[in-house]
């Protein structure tokens, strides 16, 4: 019997592909972030709302994953920019493999921004790379303020925590408060806003950061390291 | 639950660690899972034990270690295990404080029984 010591990353194949995703990112200036949250916090309203409040000349792609179903693919590409469906068809979260292949259909010449809607999920999405800049990580007013603790993962590994749905505050038993202080116990210093993608104005911090992160990408200055 | 794939995922690392190790025969395979991994060890096991299944691997075992949240601060350098997500250095009460383990999900080590000849 012989104990051979192993070294490398359970996920390394994955870890590979991504790696390989952010450099070409990076090659083409792309801004790419990763939106997770559990279904129904609100990823394809945001979105949506982003998008419908983009200068049209900003070049801007969506890839969206979903177990079944081309519904948000459908919604997003109303907007007029391009849109791709992931269906994974029972799997539980985007990998790079997926991301590579929807990518090699665009020219990433073409992109500035590449938003990657996951799969809704609070869990699995957090241990795949997918090569962004950045995990975002949403959570609405309608769930528990213990999420944070609850699915430490995530909030651990996203950059930013954005809070939505704020609009809904005067109506349920939400402590905005405390869903911070527990985002920021199992991630300290965590970069956090309020959205609200039905308020008048309930975006202008989010796209405030879109826009700040957009131009610190075109600079070559995004640090991403691929938590 | 993306245990499924993970467990696929060891299969395949073994795999390709057994082609360095040419007769070697595997029995046990070693992870390490840092507490922050979001990955559930019974799962995690279950799943294995799947994907072995009436396979050429069926014997091999999977010894899956939880590893608790380490950090180490950045002001007086103490390293602390982390209780409850307080991220707070217990020596100097800094916050500044940065996580040196407990988010892998890393291969340890893998058992083999050989024919006797040293590995290459």
């Amino acid at each position: 019997m012989e104990r051979l010591p192993l070294k490398s990353k359970v996920l390394n194949e994955n870890q590979i592909i991504a790696e390989q995703l952010r450099e070409r990112y990076r090659e083409h200036g792309i801004l790419c972030l990763n939106l997770i949250s559990s279904p129904g916090s609100g990823k394809t309203a945001l979105l949506e709302r982003t998008l419908a409040s983009l200068d049209p000349a900003t070049r801007v792609c969506v890839l969206t994953g979903d177990i079944q179903t081309d519904n948000d693919a459908r919604r997003l590409a109303q907007y007029g920019f391009p849109v791709q469906q992931i269906t994974t068809g029972g799997t539980c979260h985007l990998d790079g493999r997926m991301i590579e292949k929807h990518l090699a259909a665009w020219n990433l010449d073409d992109i500035d921004l590449l938003f990657i809607e996951n799969v809704g999920n609070l869990v699995c999405p957090s241990s795949y790379d997918l090569g962004e800049a950045s995990k975002i990580v949403l959570l609405s007013v309608t769930e528990g303020d213990d999420k944070p603790l609850k699915y430490p993962s995530i909030f651990f590994k996203s950059d930013l925590f954005v809070l939505t749905k704020i609009d809904l505050l005067p109506y349920v038993p939400f402590s905005a408060a405390q869903a911070e202080e527990n985002a920021r116990k199992v991630h300290p210093g965590m970069e956090i806003l309020h959205a609200s993608s039905t308020a008048p104005g309930g975006l202008d911090a989010w796209l405030t950061w879109l826009k700040h992160r957009m131009e610190l990408a075109k600079q070559g200055a995004l640090s991403a390291v691929g938590k | 639950m993306h245990e499924l794939s993970i467990a696929e995922s060891i299969l395949n690392g073994v795999r390709t660690e057994l082609l360095r190790y040419p007769g070697a025969r595997p029995t046990k395979v070693g992870i390490r899972i840092g507490e922050l991994a979001a990955v559930d060890v019974d799962s995690l096991t279950f799943c294995f034990e799947a994907v072995v299944h009436g396979t050429e691997w069926e014997s091999l075992q999977l010894d899956a270690r939880v590893c608790k949240q380490v950090r180490v601060c950045t002001e007086c350098s103490e390293t602390f295990d982390v209780v409850e997500y307080n991220a707070e250095c217990p020596k100097c009460g800094s916050n500044n404080t940065t996580l040196q383990s407990g988010d892998e999900l890393d291969f340890d080590y893998l058992e083999v029984e050989t024919d006797g000849t040293p590995a290459a």
